[in-house]
């Protein structure tokens, strides 16, 4: 599936432009540290957007089309910002014949935003994911690190009310 | 020899040296093996499948594009049933995500893919027909068009990119996704690409083309009230021919006029005119450096692709590029100036044609200041393939035209603006001028051949009278970049440095006729058509620029002298710092 571009500005403070700049500085001149700078960098700021990408093409001295080439490659490079709290909802077989995807789209609904995408306050993002090991507890979704089990369409607004304020 | 290999190729014994391709010994033998990823020292990544070849005793079929021969005693089946069925199979699985549009196609006819469907005799264009992702294309550039609905993910035009030091394009996503593009999915002209066409002459398939302007000229042709002239660049008489199937370096220079002509232009016009006039204006404004502490090395400025890379990506150094536009613009410039006002032709009405062997020209005419009439000095650039298109359109059966020269007094060149099609050649061309004029002695022999060659960088050192002069030219970006480097740092101790934006100069330049990978790999195109430009040089009467009649005229009734004020409002330009990418 293609990634879904971020719309949204990039924000940054002096510690993480700090942090990444020391990866860069440690990795210059050695191509084959390309991945390892931008995994590195998705820890920093959790996706890798346009700005972080030409900071690192132009720090590794390569194209920034090889950085967005390899980041478009790789399953683990988001394109997108995680929100403050990231939903994952399990589309693995098990969730899914229990209607998992209700959940999924009820959710979209909701929060006005699709897959691998993030509410534009950063509150919430959403993704799909396939099976948590969970099967006992499906259908599941969770919010960064609470799990949600055995749930319905309809119990979507009260989860997502525990987080709003 | 000691590292010879004795090996046979479809049982035909045959000795090779340790570590050649099994393409490169078929070939030796007379065997074509078909590619369509691989590009000699550009692309050679076995990435297609589509050369595989059986070698006795290997667990499969091996890429015949990179597999090395090193044992004694090798045998290789090139055209084994086995070999057929599986490039069938490659062709087939191509054709599945392939927009399969081939009438409408601007390389019907020219396409490597729809060549070798005939070839291996593939009898169905659906024989896999399953998810075809569907692309918009972009359209975004001044001079090219990339369709991904046709492109076959050879990464040719990658390669071709990267080969430039560019870099602006390359393959997104993955798997059935896999798609050629910028980063973040950005229009290229967006981008820092320079416009020079090289990912269009290396595409195997129509995914890739120029910006097709012949629609508009033949509209303004057939307009009463506009007065149409054309101009014709150097590089185009020595490479035209390949459009109707004549053999690569053949110079058709008088049948390139009566095409012309007969297309309907009102006046034909050569840009050697223009080249002379450049170098009459260049070699002044070198000398003004010199003896007035200018800023050097000076830099050429005829390349618009070069000028384009310089822009993006060495700001800084802007001041080093001769302010002369180039010859296309300086031709164009005069015809909406001189000539309109030597023949009573309000500018408004004249449309200026330039056939270009380039497709960072169509970029060009649109830059500032390329107005010297108020009007813009070039409307439409056409490429060499356009041209050719044209001429076909209009049923003109170029073979048998005759030769014509072309008209006054924008027409006549000298040797000396011949040559600029090749590298090293506005070099050239400039030494003879600046060699006459520092010492007011007639050279004796006017080739300079430690500037001529295909080597991506070379160096010359002359005493002209006094002076001596140091000078380096390099074509190519990506030899441009290790010129511009010393630059930047100050170690460049040349006077004059010539750079051209294409590998080998404007005879290869993005808008020239697209030669198959096979021609490309086996022949050295970019050497065999600068030999038709050198050979016309050699021919011609007067081979020096200063010696040009029709440029003693232009100065003596109109410009004044070289670098003077009207020179430098109409033949002049000025340079701007650009963004590497502009979200």
């Amino acid at each position: 599936m293609l990634k879904k571009i971020s719309t949204l500005p990039f924000k940054d403070t002096p510690e993480q432009a700090t942090k990444l700049d020391a990866v860069i500085a440690e990795c210059t001149g050695d191509n084959s540290q390309l991945m390892h700078v931008m995994q590195v960098a998705q820890d920093i700021y959790g996706y890798l957007p346009f700005e972080v990408q030409q900071k690192i093409a132009d720090g590794m001295n390569v194209p920034l089309e090889k950085v967005y080439g390899v980041a478009t490659f790789y399953a683990q490079f988001a394109l997108s910002p995680k929100g403050e709290y990231a939903i994952s909802v399990c589309l693995g077989t098990a969730c899914y014949v229990k209607a998992a995807q209700e959940i999924f789209d009820e959710l979209s609904a909701q929060l006005g935003i699709g897959a691998d995408e993030c509410t534009a306050d950063g509150k919430f993002s959403l993704t799909a994911c396939r099976c948590i090991g969970a099967c006992g507890l499906a259908p599941v979704l969770t919010v960064n690190d609470d799990v949600y089990g055995k749930i319905t369409a309809k119990d979507v607004k009260g989860i997502l009310d525990k987080y709003m304020n | 020899m000691e590292n010879m290999l004795n090996i046979k190729i479809n049982g035909m014994p045959c000795s090779v040296p340790y570590g050649t391709t099994i393409l490169e010994a078929a070939r030796q033998v007379g065997i074509e093996i078909p590619t369509l990823c691989f590009l000699k020292e550009i692309n050679e990544i076995g990435a297609c499948r589509f050369c595989v070849v059986e070698v006795k005793g290997a667990r499969s079929l091996v890429a015949a594009c990179v597999f090395p021969i090193e044992r004694d005693g090798t045998e290789i089946f090139t055209n084994s049933e086995k070999v057929r069925k599986a490039r069938k199979t490659t062709l087939e699985l191509i054709l599945s995500t392939h927009e399969r549009k081939c009438l409408s196609c601007i390389r019907s006819g020219n396409c490597e893919l729809q060549k070798l469907c005939k070839e291996y005799g593939v009898e169905t264009e659906d024989k896999y027909d399953g998810f075809k992702p569907v692309y918009e294309l972009d359209f975004s550039a001044a001079h090219m068009v990339r369709d991904n609905n046709k492109c076959i993910l050879c990464r040719r035009c990658v390669a071709a990119c990267n080969n430039q030091s560019i870099g602006v394009i390359g393959a997104n996503a993955r798997g059935i996704d896999t798609h050629i593009g910028s980063p973040f999915e950005l229009g290229l002209d967006t981008t820092s690409c320079i416009s020079c066409g090289q990912c269009i002459v290396n595409c195997p398939v129509g995914a890739i083309y120029e910006k097709d302007d012949t629609a508009k000229v033949f509209e303004a042709i057939n307009d009463e009230t506009k007065h149409v002239v054309v101009q014709a660049a150097p590089a185009i008489r020595a490479t035209l021919g390949e459009c109707f199937g004549m053999p690569v370096g053949t110079d058709v220079t008088g049948k390139m006029f009566a095409a012309l002509r007969r297309l309907g232009f009102d006046k034909v016009f050569d840009t050697n005119f223009g080249a002379d006039l450049t170098i009459m204006e260049e070699a002044t404004e070198l000398l003004d450096r010199v003896k007035n502490g200018g800023v050097l090395p000076m830099i050429t400025s005829c390349s618009p692709g070069w000028i384009k890379y310089c822009e993006h990506y060495y700001p800084t150094e802007l001041d080093h590029l001769s302010t002369c536009k180039s010859p296309m613009q300086m031709q164009g410039a005069v015809i909406k100036t001189y000539y309109a006002e030597k023949n009573g032709i309000d500018p408004k009405d004249i449309v200026s044609v330039a056939i270009m062997p380039c497709t960072a020209k169509k970029f060009e005419c649109g830059r500032d200041t390329m107005d010297a009439s108020g009007y813009a000095d070039v409307d439409y650039v056409l490429t060499t393939r356009e041209l050719g298109r044209m001429i076909n359109t209009a049923g003109i059966n170029f073979a048998l035209l005759p030769d014509e020269s072309c008209d006054a007094p924008l027409g006549q060149g000298t040797g000396a603006a011949v040559i600029f099609g090749a590298t090293g050649g506005v070099m050239e061309a400039a030494l003879r001028t600046a060699a006459e004029v520092i010492t007011g002695e007639s050279l004796e022999k006017p080739e300079f051949h430690d500037v001529r060659g295909m080597e991506g960088i070379k160096e010359a050192s002359y005493k002209l009278g006094d002076l001596d002069v140091k000078v380096a030219i390099a074509s190519g970006t990506k030899n441009a970049k290790a010129l511009m480097e010393k630059v930047k740092d100050g170690t460049a101790d040349y006077t004059f440095i010539e750079i051209m934006g294409c590998p080998g100069g404007c005879i290869n330049g993005g808008g020239q006729p697209v030669q198959d990978a096979t021609t490309r790999n086996f022949t050295d195109l970019k050497a065999l058509r600068a030999s038709a430009l050198y050979e016309n040089d050699k021919n011609r009467p007067s081979r020096k620029s200063h010696e040009n009649e029709d440029v003693k005229t232009i100065y003596a009734e109109f410009l004044g002298e070289p670098n003077s004020h009207k020179a430098h409002k109409l033949l002049h330009t000025s340079y701007k710092a650009r963004p590497m990418y502009n979200k």
